[in-house]
């Protein structure tokens, strides 16, 4: 089937798509564009995060003809034309990147996190990255860098 | 629409129906919370899937007098933010699933779809006699959820069937859930308890998951509890009736070994947390309104 949708502002279509395929899939194997990760496809680790629509989800849970004629934000729509978004540099700058595995998807969660809650307590942030997983950090640097963006 | 047979996206519930009686073996997927984990690696390879996520119809609830309709493909992330007042129970079983990306997708329908008895909307919906609207191009059928589920992933709903929605009683009292699992977020319920309390009825109503072949009521300890508070005068609840409520309830069950808990533990931790259940739910039952704290 051919699924066409917008991605970080642009749109694209995808033919030859088959009926299980994720959105996570489509997005990296059929559209090039690798900013979305894929490390686990079982909604655990959530370094597949984009939003669909509005919404922060996993790409890798959506199928791909679920978002025929949605929108989607990478990681990489998250930046503009003057550069990096503050999330993005908060991580740099805080240091919360190691492998980098897991950063795009939290990027998105945090984006998503800041933009309902601009002032999120210590609680209210494991809450909101519950559903996204770092091997490599110990999430302390990542908890400084959700502060440092807030600011 | 896409332009092949094989995934079929239904504008209305009309043409849902419809779609499901032409194609008997098309999956639905509503969140694919469930479902793309078992596509993604190969497990299962639908012949068509049924994207009911643009079915406005399924994507809605609807408050009756006493009742709320509930329709299957509600999320999670809704339930929380939207029905805390009326079903309290189910919003805090909402609460518990996954992560907040599981919680944006996953629905209730799904859960229901997948007929898991560790399923965490699931008790809720028994405890609460909620009653299951099933539709096909064959008319519709009320299901009560104590006689929807037949054993792990098996149901009543016939090939050409989907679940609408859900109706559950508007509470009527303090209504309680709790799971135990290895840590607090992202667990699969090793055992997992509903408690409801009806202020108007003097009724105890609950629900015990990951304890069964299904999702189980313990009729006996419902009663038992009914007959043993102090509906008239509130005094506070006498701890050998907590305890006993939690062996009645701990006796309903029926668990099993497995990989995430022996059935000794399990029969255990349901006692323990059927007990303070009923002792929480009592507590706000006893409490003036609006002074319960969070917990
Ligand atoms: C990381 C992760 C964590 C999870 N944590 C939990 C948890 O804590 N607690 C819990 O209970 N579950 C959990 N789940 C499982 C899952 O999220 C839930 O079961 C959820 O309710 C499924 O809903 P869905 O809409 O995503 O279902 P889908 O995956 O879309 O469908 C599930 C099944 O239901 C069927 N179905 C869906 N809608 C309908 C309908 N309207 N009519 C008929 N059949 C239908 C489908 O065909 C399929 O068989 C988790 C899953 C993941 C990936
Ligand atoms: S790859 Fe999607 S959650 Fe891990
Ligand atoms: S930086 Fe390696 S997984 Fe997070």
């Amino acid at each position: 089937m051919r699924v066409g949708l917008e991605v970080d502002g642009k749109a694209r279509t995808a033919d030859d798509v088959e009926v299980g395929e994720s959105l996570l899939f489509l997005l990296r194997e059929r559209l090039g564009l690798p900013g979305s990760k894929n490390a686990c496809e079982q909604g655990e680790c959530g370094s597949c995060t984009v939003y669909l629509d509005d919404e922060a989800v996993c790409a890798c849970l959506v199928a791909a003809g679920q978002a025929d004629g949605r929108r989607v934000v990478t990681v990489a729509g998250l930046s503009g034309d003057d550069g990096l978004h503050p999330v993005q540099q908060a991580f740099l700058d805080a240091g919360a990147v190691q492998c980098g595995f897991c950063t795009p998807g939290l990027v998105v969660a945090v984006h998503d996190l800041l933009r309902r809650t601009p002032d999120p307590g210590d609680a209210e942030i494991r809450e909101a990255l519950a559903g996204n997983l770092c091997r490599c950090t110990g999430y302390e640097k990542i908890f400084d860098a959700v502060r440092a963006a807030a600011r | 629409m896409t332009d092949t047979a094989a995934f079929l996206r239904p504008a209305t519930l009309d043409e849902a129906c419809e779609l499901k009686a032409a194609h008997p073996d098309a999956t639905p997927i509503a969140g694919g919370t469930d479902l793309m984990v078992g596509l993604n690696f190969g497990h299962t390879r639908p012949a068509a899937l049924l994207d009911l996520t643009a079915v406005p119809e399924l994507r809605a609830w609807r408050r009756t007098d006493d009742a709320v309709e509930l329709g299957a493909g509600v999320p999670y992330a809704r339930v929380v933010a939207e029905l805390g007042d009326d079903l309290p129970g189910l919003a805090r079983a909402s609460r518990t699933v996954g992560s907040p990306q599981i919680r944006r997708r996953g629905t209730v329908g799904g859960n229901i779809g997948t007929s898991s008895p560790a399923g965490d909307a699931l008790p809720s919906l028994l405890a609460d006699r909620a009653v299951i609207e099933v539709r096909s191009v064959r008319g519709v059928r009320q299901v009560p959820a104590g006689e929807f589920f037949l054993g792990p992933g098996r149901n009543v709903l016939a090939d050409d069937e989907i679940v609408v929605s859900v109706r559950l009683p508007r509470a009527r009292g303090p209504q309680q859930f709790a799971k135990v699992g290895t840590r607090n977020a992202m667990v699969i319920a090793v055992a997992s308890v509903a408690v409801s309390l009806d202020l108007t009825a003097n009724a105890v109503a609950c629900a015990v998951g990951s304890a069964a072949p299904t999702v189980v009521v313990p009729e006996p300890a419902e009663t038992y509890a009914a007959d043993h508070l102090d509906w008239s005068g509130r005094t506070p609840l006498h701890p050998e009736v907590a305890a006993r409520f939690g062996e009645l309830v701990a006796e309903g069950t029926s668990p099993i070994d497995d990989v995430r808990a022996s059935a000794d533990y399990r029969r255990h931790a349901v006692s323990v947390v059927a007990r303070r259940l009923l002792g929480w739910a009592w507590a706000e039952a006893v409490r003036p309104r609006g002074t319960e704290g969070t917990r």
